[in-house]
């Protein structure tokens, strides 16, 4: 516990400025489009067009 | 770094690699994963279309949700990056990321002469920022089709590990994939070979030079969570440190630069065992 309490400070407020941040994209529905994206081929990533 | 310590680093990013991409049907079937899993993403560079991926890409995700007809910033794979990066910075480089294996991997074929840096080296490693901005950020929001969608530009022109993990395996294992093929896989096809060749001659060209990924967590590096000291009482300033970085960092100047990817190399080979990872002030 000290050791996280003694951690460079800048680090520990961006890491939980980034939970917010991806909460925030989650509420607005963007893991759906992430999915989505996902689990179908993604012809562009692999050189098909 | 000596052998033993160097394949012992290796061995736990294989693992995570193997973690990461643990649908091994997929590499049979020529298929891929298509689970609930595949709403989170993984740290490091791997293809969504990997057949064997069961994460999604967060450059690829970033992308993908900026060129949505829907919205317009991906909140959701930046503030991944956020966490990720200020709790680890560029030890996701250094220990998570497959293609980054790929190309510590390669490094180890013998060659006539390899480069350790040259001209224009130090100013080459920004364009891996300009390439986030350009194509990761600007083009998909803003060069838009009549539906307000854009392409994931960076996946489509440049990214050599979705032909790697994704391309070949699919291409191969799929006949109407196959029939698809024309100019673009040509394309990817010789920026895979020549980031392949380069990689037996430099150290990670695609990670210092290329990477969205590595310019994030790079930007993290000095405030991460996550972090090398140098003691200075320790250290005799014999500079075996910075002899030995294959990212040509000096750790005794900035032991947090945003070109180090953590891989302990400088750790190891400091005879005054100065250097320790921590994760307190500095």
């Amino acid at each position: 516990m000290s050791r996280i309490l003694s951690a460079p400070r800048a680090g520990i407020v961006i890491a939980v400025l980034g939970l917010l941040v991806m909460g925030f994209g989650i509420c607005r529905g963007e893991m759906a489009v992430v999915l989505e994206k996902a689990i179908n081929i993604c012809m562009e990533c692999v050189g098909i067009g | 770094m000596d052998n033993k310590n160097e394949w012992k680093r290796h061995r736990i990013q294989a693992l995570w690699a193997l973690l990461t991409n643990s649908y091994l049907v997929g590499f049979v079937q020529g298929k891929i994963y298509r689970g609930k899993l595949k709403n989170l993403c993984v740290p490091g560079l791997n293809c969504y279309s990997c057949p064997g991926a069961v994460g999604s890409c967060p450059i690829g995700a970033m992308q993908a949700v900026i060129g949505s007809w829907n919205f317009r910033f991906a909140f959701y794979a930046a503030g991944f990056l956020m966490f990720v990066g200020a709790l680890a910075g560029r030890f996701v480089c250094g220990w998570l990321c497959p293609f980054g294996l790929v190309q510590d991997l390669l490094h180890k074929i013998p060659f006539v002469k390899k480069i350790d840096t040259f001209k224009g080296d130090r100013l080459l490693r920004r364009l891996k920022y300009v390439i986030l901005i350009v194509f990761v950020i600007l083009l998909p929001m803003f060069l838009v089709d009549v539906l307000g969608q854009g392409l994931p530009y960076f996946c489509k022109y440049i990214c050599p590990a979705g032909t790697l993990e994704g391309g070949i395996l699919l291409v191969l294992f799929n006949k109407s994939m196959r029939s698809a093929l024309g100019w673009l896989y040509a394309w990817k096809s010789v920026l895979l070979i020549v980031t392949v060749i380069l990689s037996v001659i430099i150290y990670r060209p695609f990670c210092k030079y290329i990477c969205p990924l590595g310019a994030v967590y790079s930007v993290f590096n000095p405030i991460s969570v996550f972090r090398y000291r140098v003691d200075k009482e320790k250290c005799t300033g014999c500079g075996a440190c910075a002899k030995v970085c294959k990212m040509q960092v000096d750790p005794v100047k900035n032991a947090n630069h945003p070109e180090c990817i953590r891989c302990d190399a400088c750790k190891k080979a400091c005879p005054a065992k100065a250097i320790t990872n921590t994760f307190q002030r500095p």
